[in-house]
């Protein structure tokens, strides 16, 4: 990365030539953003590496981003779980469902609020606004929730936070940003409100809709509280809640049968978890990375 | 979130293309809601669902908060069995253990608030000094990337680096000091948790500030130039006042979220050694409402919590709205 930097060094732009101290900074700061990256990945590396070490060198202390006697005993003993792989399959269940319900709400709402002649607009929008700065809090949202007999039921993952305000903005900022012209024409046409919407607005609207799929999946797929919450059943988790369980202590794979075993190989099983369900999220992120600045920068300039 | 980048722009003059549809021959000032219903009721059927689920789960949960004032018997009615005024907060302003807790979360929400806040704008000033575009975009990507870890992920990351024979352990051994058990020990709960804090928000928080960075105007640097003002000087008279706008603005969001300091975070590393620094309002009503099943007490001190975060936001947004004119809506 030091090549890279200096190599593709751009002409100045800025003044005609650095003074002594101004190139003394810069030097300074390449070597504060090689640090900012090597502080920012040493957790990852140290994971992986105590993914993949024998226990015995890890409880030694000798492992930090080399694995040490490398052993796969840990990814074996995960892999063989039934309760990891059932949880895993639920994570994926809850994301494409709760992703599938956000983004036909957020759709809806964000484009009903980015008419600007609609009456009663502005009530709409408050609605929606007033909840980012107030909320019912922890205990009103779980009577309700109970209440309503969404409790140990996928709903109460996938219903409760449905909608992220934040989204909904961004959202709107699209639309709002669409040409009207386009959709003046369909209604001369004689197309109807959905069906401008489903067949002018949408197909428009991909790369904004594969944003929104992004943050609410990565959202979804990351969380564990409501799950943690409202599912007693083992076997309704998601694998957010059985890493959660597993570094509370709590359980443990059920292969490991000798309780002696199972402290040894915590550690270990911890950091293969760990791997296992950040491997999904690293392997798509450089791919995706762009779409959230933009989806960001998209909420952040109107809104 | 107006006017974070840059000023809205000013309303877009579509409204007479559009006034000039079936019902554009009413005044469109005085049109009545029969006519808006008559003529836009298809949109308002879209706005039907997405309504139910905000009156559902956003603000039936307001009204919920009733129950702090009533006595409530799970699995009895919502919204609680008889009125007992104000007397689960008489019970939380005279419990000292609420007030532990109360001060933890301004401790940890103001440590918060100093690391979390000014670290993203000075790390977006460095990178906006680096020429080399490759570079500058790695470090972008890698200091991005913890922000998508999910927060069970990141615990237990902090769990393995701090536990004995974790990397940081090895470093004290390395200097030859004793191993410390970090996350049981009560003296070292905030380094942890803000550390990690600021290792998962630092590299993301910078977005907002390099794209505000981007549409500074370059002829002011110039004329900066001209007056003679160093690089130092020219950071702090044009860059500073140029990002300002987006600096409020995310001010006043780190202010809103001050009292919910990462409850989450702290409920999956904290444990009964490390209550006196790690205990905070909101895991402290967690605890009452699922572990003592007290949920009005639980209630109350909720409601407590989001009433002061309301205000707290208010306040700061009016501050801001006065002193530099920066205001979220």
């Amino acid at each position: 990365m030091v090549i890279l930097g200096t190599k593709s060094e751009a002409p100045k732009t800025r003044g005609p030539v650095d003074s002594r101290g101004y190139r003394i900074f810069r030097v300074v700061n390449t070597v504060v953003l090689i640090g900012v990256v090597v502080v920012t990945l040493f957790p990852f590396l140290n994971i992986v590496a105590r993914s993949l070490s024998e226990e015995a060198y890890i409880i030694a202390g000798k492992v930090s981003i080399v694995p040490r006697g490398f052993d796969l005993t840990a990814y074996k003993l995960l892999m063989s779980d039934a309760l990891f792989w059932t949880n895993y399959r639920n994570t994926v269940v809850y994301t494409v469902v709760a992703t599938l319900i956000s983004i036909v709400l957020t759709t809806c709402y964000a484009y009903v609020l980015s008419k600007p002649q609609l009456k009663g607009r502005s009530f709409l929008v408050g609605v929606a606004l007033f909840t980012m700065f107030f909320s019912g809090g922890l205990i009103p949202n779980y009577v309700l929730v109970t209440s309503l007999g969404m409790k140990n039921t996928i709903w109460a993952v996938v219903i409760p936070n449905a909608i992220s305000v934040f989204n909904l903005l961004v959202m709107k900022a699209f639309f709002e940003s669409l040409p009207t012209e386009l959709e003046e024409a369909a209604a001369v046409d004689g197309l109807n409100t959905y069906g401008i919407l489903l067949r002018i607005v949408l197909p428009l609207s991909k790369a904004i809709i594969a944003t929104m799929v992004l943050f609410y999946a990565v959202s979804f797929w990351n969380s564990w509280f409501t799950a943690f919450l409202y599912l007693d059943q083992q076997d309704l988790l998601p694998v957010t809640v059985y890493l959660r369980n597993l570094i509370a202590g709590a359980t443990s794979p059920e292969s490991t049968a000798a309780n002696a075993d199972k402290v040894q190989a915590a550690a270990t099983l911890q950091a293969v978890t760990i791997v296992l369900t950040t491997l999904p999220i690293l392997a798509v992120y450089p791919f995706v990375q762009r779409y959230f600045v933009s989806g960001v920068l998209l909420g952040a300039v109107k809104g | 979130m107006t006017s974070t980048l840059r000023p809205p722009p000013p309303a877009p003059p579509r409204s007479p293309s559009k006034a000039s549809g079936p019902a554009g021959r009413s005044p469109r000032r005085r049109r009545s809601w029969r006519q808006a219903l008559r003529r836009d009721w298809q949109l308002y059927s879209l706005a039907i669902l997405p309504l139910l689920f905000f009156l559902i789960f956003r603000y039936l949960p307001m009204v919920g908060n009733v129950i702090a004032f009533r006595r409530f018997k799970p699995g009895g009615n919502i919204f609680g069995e008889y009125w007992v005024g104000l007397r689960y907060f008489r019970m939380f302003f005279t419990d000292p253990t609420f007030w532990e807790v109360f001060t933890n979360t301004l401790v940890l929400g103001t440590l918060t608030l100093l690391f979390c806040f000014p670290l993203p704008i000075v790390l977006a000033l460095l990178l906006n000094e680096v020429r080399a575009k490759r570079f500058k975009r790695f470090v972008q990507s890698v200091s991005y990337l913890p922000h998508f870890l999910s927060i069970v992920i990141v615990a237990a990351m902090v769990m393995q680096l701090t536990s004995i024979e974790g990397a940081a352990n090895q470093l004290v051994r390395m200097f030859g000091g004793d191993p410390v058990a970090f996350l049981q020990q009560p003296g070292w709960f905030r380094t942890i948790y803000v550390s990690s804090e600021v290792w998962q928000t630092v590299g993301w928080g910078t977005i907002l500030y390099l794209a505000a960075l981007t549409t500074i105007d370059q002829d002011l640097y110039e004329a900066a130039r001209i007056d003679g003002a160093g690089r130092l000087r020219q950071t702090w008279h044009v860059t500073l006042p140029g990002i300002r706008p987006t600096m409020m603005t995310l001010l006043i969001l780190n202010i809103g979220s001050f009292m919910a300091v990462g409850f989450e975070k702290i409920l999956l590393l904290y444990n009964p050694l490390t209550y006196p620094t790690a205990d905070v309002i909101s895991t402290y009503l967690f605890r009452m409402g699922f572990q003592s099943s007290n949920f009005s007490y639980a209630a109350a001190i909720g409601l407590f919590e989001a009433v002061i975060g309301l205000v707290l936001v208010l306040t700061a947004n009016l501050i801001s709205r006065r002193t530099v004119g920066t205001s979220l809506w």
